[in-house]
C-alpha cells in the first residue's frame, strides 16, 4: 500500500504544514513517510508545495510527479498540477478561491470552500486544516485519533487553546465528504 | 667549559636550505629564540608557507603544519580553534600572504584571530627564481619585469602592515628589519611582543620583517643589505602600526 | 527531520565539534544548524570568507587532531579541490559533505548527481582516493555521516558524503535516540601523528603535517602507502544494497536518491512480470564491483540509472567486464527522472533482447516456420497420393496404362535399337570429320603464324 499527495498553494496558505501532519499523523500509525518541499527560487515566487508518500514498505520515490491525490489551494496551483494527475485520482480544490475553471472529467472533484468555512468558524487562519479534514474524509489516510493527536503534539502546550478551534475546522472538512 | 653560546632548542640541527646572505636564517632564529624564551615553544604549533620558507617544518622544532599556496592564515585558524591555549604561528613570504594569500591574511586579520604572523617581504618571488611579488618596488627589475616594475602597468606595492592596520581584528602590527645587529634585536622584540600578546589573547598579531634576496636581486650579500637600507626602507617604513596596549607610536 | 539537519546533528553526536563553511544553496541549512548547535556543545562554527579558506580551516582543525566538518555544494566543492588534495597528502582526517546541484558552472540549484567523477575520480591533484558514502534516505545520511568520521579517523583521509538537494531538503523520520552520542569505534588508532602542540614522545613524535617530498624516490614510497591504504579500504569498506536480484535478469545500478526513485520503477515492473533487480552502491569508492559482477549469473543486461548524463555507468561497465550490454537512463542539469520514465526504459529492454539472442531467435524461429511448413506439405502430399492409390477408377486406368505401356514399350525398344545403330553410324562419321579437321587446324595455324609476322 502507497499513497502519495501533492499538495500546493501559495507561501502563507500552510501547504507545506498541511503536508507535515499528513506525513507526521502516518507515522503516529506506523508508515513509513516522507514530506519533500519545493526549495529555490520557486519558493520566492510565492509559489509553494509539497510532496507527500505514505506506505507500509521502504519508500521509493518521494516525488510526486502524477499526484492520485492533488490538493490545489489557489488557481495557479491547480493549472499547473492537475494536467499532471493520474486518471481516477482525487483532486481536492480551495473552491473559495477558484472558480470559474475547467475540471477534468476523470478524477474525483471535490471542491472544498476553505476560506469560507474557516470564516464561519471566526478564524481565517483555519482554511488549511479545513483543507486537511477534507483530505482526511476523501482518501481516510490515517484514523481521526491519530490526526488530532499529531495536531495536539504539533500545537504544544503553548497553543493548547488552538486545538478545538484547527479540530473543529478539521471535522468540518472532514464532514464535507465523509 | 662555560658554555658562551648555545643554538636555541627551538630549531632543528638540520641546516638551512637558504642561499648565502639570505636573511631568512636570522629571522628563522630569532621566531625560535623568542618561542624557546617565552616558554611556550614545545607546545607551539606554526604553519610553513609555500615559497622560500617552505622546508620551515623541517627547521622549527615543534608540531608543524605545510600549507596549500597562501592559506596559511586559514590552516592556523583551524588549529587554534581546537588549540587555543597553544602558540600558533604562520611564517609566511609577501608573495603567499600579500598576493595569492590575500583574503585569507585579511579575514584571519579581522576576525582578530589569536596568532602570530610572521611575515618575511623581500620584494620577490625568491623560489621560483626571481619573478615580481606585490611587494616588488617601483622600477624594480625582476624576471617578470625585465624593465623594471611599471606601475602603469602593474600597479603598486602591497603595503601589509599599513592596510591591515586600518581593521579592528589586529592587537598588534609592526614593520621591522634585520639589515644589522640594532634593528635584529628590534625585530626579536616586535616578535616577543606579538607572542606575548597571542598568548594574553588579545587578538591578531603580525610582524613584517623586511628581509634581502641577494641571489635573485642580483647582488653580493653586502650590497643586498645596502639595498634594504637605502631602497626598501623608505618605501616600507619601520614601525609599529597597531598596538592595541601601548595606543600608538614607539 | 530534514536531511540537511540530521546530517549536522549526527556529526555532533559523533563528537565533530569544527565547522567551517561558506554558504551556498542547497546546503544552507547545514552552516546554519551547525551555527546555532555549536556554542551549545562548547563547540566551534566559523563562517569563512571564501570555501577556499573553509577547507584550509579543515586542514587546521584536523590536522591538529579534532573532528571537524565542512559541507557545500558542487561550485563550492570544485574550491575545495585543492585544499581536499593537501589534506589527502598529508593524510587529515575530516568530513566533506557534498549536496550535488545542477552544473556546470553556477548550473542550477536543483539536485543532481553529476559531481561522480569529480568525487570519485580525485577532483584535486594527484595520485589519491577518498571514500565517497552516498545515503539513499535521510536516515541512512546520519549513520553514514557518523560512519564517515569513523572511516576519517581510521584510515586518515577525507570521507566525502555525497547527498543531492532532495536528500538534503526532504523530510523523513529518523530514528536520533539511535545515532545519539555516538563514541569513535573502539578500535580506532591514537592520533599521535597530530599536530597537537604537544611535548614529543616516543609515541607522539614532533607532529609534522605535510603533503610535500621534494625527492621523487620519497614521494613514490609515500604515493605507494596511501595506495596500500586505499586497497585496504576496497577490501574492507564496499557497501552496496541488493533487491530482487535472486532471478533478475535486468539489474539496475542506482545510488541516492536516483536509486529510490528506481527502486519504485523496480517494484511496478515486477508487477508486470518483469525481472527486475537493484544493486544500490553506497560506497561509491570503493565501488561494489564484485556485486555487480556477481549477478551476471542471472543478469542479462544492464541499466544505469543517474542525474547526470553518465558517469557511474563507467564503473558499471568496468565491473561488468563486457560480459552484458550496460543500458543508461539519466536527466541532468537539476531534472530528476521520474517513475515512469524508468518504468518506460525497463520495459523496452525487456522487449528488445540483446543482439545476439535476437538473431538467434529470428533465426531459431525461422527454421520452425520452415519445418513446419516443409511439413505440412509432405503431409498432404503422402494423404493425396493415398487417395488416388484406392481410388477404383484410378487402379482400372493404372491396369490400362500397364498394357499399354507393354506394347509402348516394344515399340520404344524397337526404336531405341534403331537409334542407337544411327548414333553408331553418325558417331564413326564425326569421329572421321574430326580427324580431317584437327589435320587442316594444324595447316591453319601455320598460317596464321606467318599472317602475324
Amino acid at each position: 500500500m502507497e499513497k502519495q499527495f501533492l499538495i500546493a498553494g501559495f507561501g502563507g496558505q500552510g501547504v507545506l504544514l498541511i503536508g507535515q501532519l499528513i506525513a507526521k499523523a502516518a507515522m503516529r500509525e506506523d508508515f513509513e513517510v516522507s514530506w519533500m518541499p519545493s526549495y529555490g527560487p520557486e519558493m520566492r515566487g510565492g509559489e509553494a508545495n509539497c510532496a507527500v508518500v505514505i506506505s507500509d514498505e521502504e519508500i521509493g520515490s518521494p516525488l510526486v510527479t502524477e499526484p492520485p491525490v492533488l490538493v490545489a489551494m489557489n488557481k495557479p496551483s491547480l493549472a499547473k498540477f492537475m494536467p499532471k494527475m493520474a486518471p481516477g485520482g482525487i483532486l481536492l480544490y480551495n473552491a473559495s478561491l477558484i472558480e470559474d475553471v475547467e475540471l477534468r472529467d476523470d478524477v474525483t472533484v471535490i471542491p472544498v470552500p476553505c476560506n469560507q468555512i474557516a470564516e464561519e468558524l471566526g478564524n481565517q487562519r483555519t482554511a488549511n486544516m479545513v483543507m486537511l479534514g477534507a483530505v482526511l474524509g476523501a482518501t481516510r489516510f490515517v484514523g481521526a485519533d491519530s490526526l488530532k493527536e499529531t495536531l495536539r503534539e504539533w500545537l504544544g502546550e503553548k497553543r493548547a487553546a488552538m486545538l478545538d478551534i484547527n479540530w473543529q475546522a478539521i471535522e468540518r472538512g472532514q464532514a464535507l465528504n465523509a | 667549559m662555560a658554555v658562551v653560546f648555545k643554538k636555541t632548542n627551538m630549531l632543528t640541527d638540520k641546516p638551512f636550505h637558504y642561499c648565502p646572505g639570505c636573511t631568512h636564517g636570522i629571522i628563522h632564529r630569532l621566531v625560535a629564540e623568542v618561542l624557546e624564551e617565552l616558554g611556550i615553544g614545545e607546545t607551539a604549533i606554526g604553519v610553513a608557507p609555500v615559497g622560500c620558507a617552505v622546508f620551515a617544518y623541517d627547521y622549527f622544532n615543534c608540531d608543524m603544519m605545510e600549507a596549500a599556496h597562501g592559506r596559511a592564515p586559514a590552516v592556523a585558524t583551524g588549529a587554534k580553534r581546537v588549540h587555543p591555549d597553544k602558540a600558533v604561528f604562520t611564517y609566511q613570504g609577501d608573495g603567499d600572504l600579500a598576493s595569492i594569500g590575500a583574503a585569507e591574511i585579511v579575514h584571519a586579520a579581522t576576525r582578530g584571530e589569536k596568532i602570530t604572523v610572521i611575515f618575511v617581504n623581500n620584494a620577490i618571488y625568491g623560489m621560483t627564481g626571481g619573478q615580481m611579488a606585490p611587494t616588488t618596488l617601483p622600477g624594480q627589475v625582476t624576471t617578470t619585469s625585465p624593465y623594471g616594475r611599471d606601475t602603469n602597468h602593474c600597479g603598486f606595492p602591497v603595503k601589509v602592515s599599513e592596510m591591515l592596520s586600518t581593521l579592528n581584528g589586529p592587537a598588534y602590527i609592526e614593520r621591522v628589519s634585520v639589515h644589522d645587529v640594532p634593528h635584529i634585536k628590534k625585530a626579536k622584540a616586535a616578535i616577543k611582543k606579538a607572542f606575548t600578546l597571542q598568548m594574553e589573547g588579545k587578538g591578531f598579531t603580525l610582524v613584517e620583517v623586511i628581509s634581502s634576496c641577494p641571489t635573485n636581486w642580483g647582488k653580493t650579500p653586502k650590497e643586498a643589505l645596502e639595498w634594504v637600507k637605502s631602497d626598501m626602507l623608505p618605501a616600507y617604513p619601520l614601525g609599529v602600526y597597531k598596538d592595541i596596549t601601548a595606543g600608538g607610536e614607539e | 527531520m530534514k536531511g540537511n539537519e540530521a546530517i549536522a546533528e549526527a556529526a555532533i553526536q559523533a563528537g565533530c565539534r569544527f565547522f567551517f563553511g561558506y554558504p551556498i544553496t542547497p546546503q544552507n541549512q547545514i552552516p546554519e544548524y551547525m551555527s546555532k548547535r555549536m556554542p551549545q556543545v562548547g563547540g566551534c562554527f566559523l563562517q569563512s570568507e571564501s570555501e577556499v579558506a573553509a577547507i584550509n580551516m579543515v586542514y587546521g582543525a584536523g590536522g591538529a587532531g579534532a573532528r571537524v566538518m565542512t559541507s557545500s555544494s558542487s561550485p563550492g566543492i570544485s574550491l575545495k579541490q585543492e585544499g581536499i588534495s593537501y589534506i589527502v597528502g598529508a593524510e587529515v582526517p575530516c568530513v566533506i559533505v557534498n549536496m550535488v546541484r545542477g552544473g556546470p558552472g553556477l548550473g542550477s540549484i536543483q539536485p543532481a548527481q553529476s559531481d561522480y567523477y569529480q568525487a570519485t575520480r580525485g577532483g584535486g591533484h594527484g595520485d589519491y582516493r577518498m571514500p565517497v558514502l552516498a545515503p539513499g534516505s535521510v536516515q541512512e545520511a546520519v549513520t553514514l555521516t557518523q560512519d564517515a568520521f569513523d572511516l576519517a579517523d581510521r584510515y586518515r583521509t577525507p570521507v566525502m558524503v555525497l547527498g543531492d538537494g532532495l536528500i538534503g531538503q526532504m523530510m523523513e523520520p529518523v530514528d536520533m535516540d539511535q545515532a545519539a552520542d555516538r563514541k569513535p569505534a573502539e578500535d580506532l588508532p591514537a592520533k599521535t601523528w597530530a599536530a597537537t602542540g604537544h611535548k614529543p614522545t616516543d609515541e607522539a613524535p614532533r607532529a609534522i603535517i605535510n603533503s610535500l617530498y621534494i625527492d621523487p624516490v620519497v614521494l613514490e614510497q609515500h604515493c605507494m602507502k596511501l595506495q596500500a591504504k586505499y586497497d585496504a579500504i576496497e577490501a574492507a569498506e564496499c557497501r552496496w544494497q541488493e533487491e530482487m536480484l535472486e532471478d533478475a535478469e535486468i539489474v539496475i545500478v542506482a545510488y541516492g536518491t536516483t536509486a529510490r526513485i528506481a527502486r519504485s520503477a523496480m517494484r511496478k515492473c515486477r508487477e508486470k512480470g518483469i525481472k527486475v533487480g537493484m544493486i544500490r552502491p553506497i560506497t561509491l569508492w570503493p565501488f561494489p564491483e564484485a556485486a555487480i559482477r556477481a549477478t551476471l549469473k542471472t543478469a542479462k543486461k544492464f541499466l544505469c540509472v543517474e542525474m547526470s548524463t553518465g558517469q557511474m555507468i563507467d564503473d558499471v561497465k568496468l565491473a561488468v567486464e563486457g560480459q552484458r550490454p550496460v543500458e543508461f537512463y539519466g536527466r541532468t542539469g537539476g531534472m530528476v527522472p521520474t517513475v515512469g520514465e524508468i518504468v518506460e526504459k525497463l520495459e523496452s529492454m525487456n522487449g528488445a533482447k540483446t543482439g545476439v539472442e535476437q538473431l538467434l531467435n529470428q533465426t531459431g524461429a525461422a527454421l520452425d516456420q520452415a519445418a513446419n511448413a516443409a511439413q505440412k506439405t509432405f503431409a498432404s502430399i503422402g494423404q493425396k497420393i493415398e487417395q488416388k492409390v484406392n481410388d477404383p477408377a484410378f487402379v482400372q486406368k493404372t491396369e490400362e496404362l500397364k498394357q499399354k505401356t507393354g506394347e509402348f514399350a516394344g515399340k520404344a525398344l524397337d526404336g531405341l535399337a534403331k537409334g542407337a545403330t544411327l548414333l553408331g553410324e553418325g558417331l564413326n562419321k564425326a569421329f572421321g570429320a574430326l580427324s580431317g579437321l584437327v589435320s587442316g587446324e594444324k595447316k591453319n595455324d601455320n598460317n596464321d603464324k606467318e599472317g602475324n609476322e
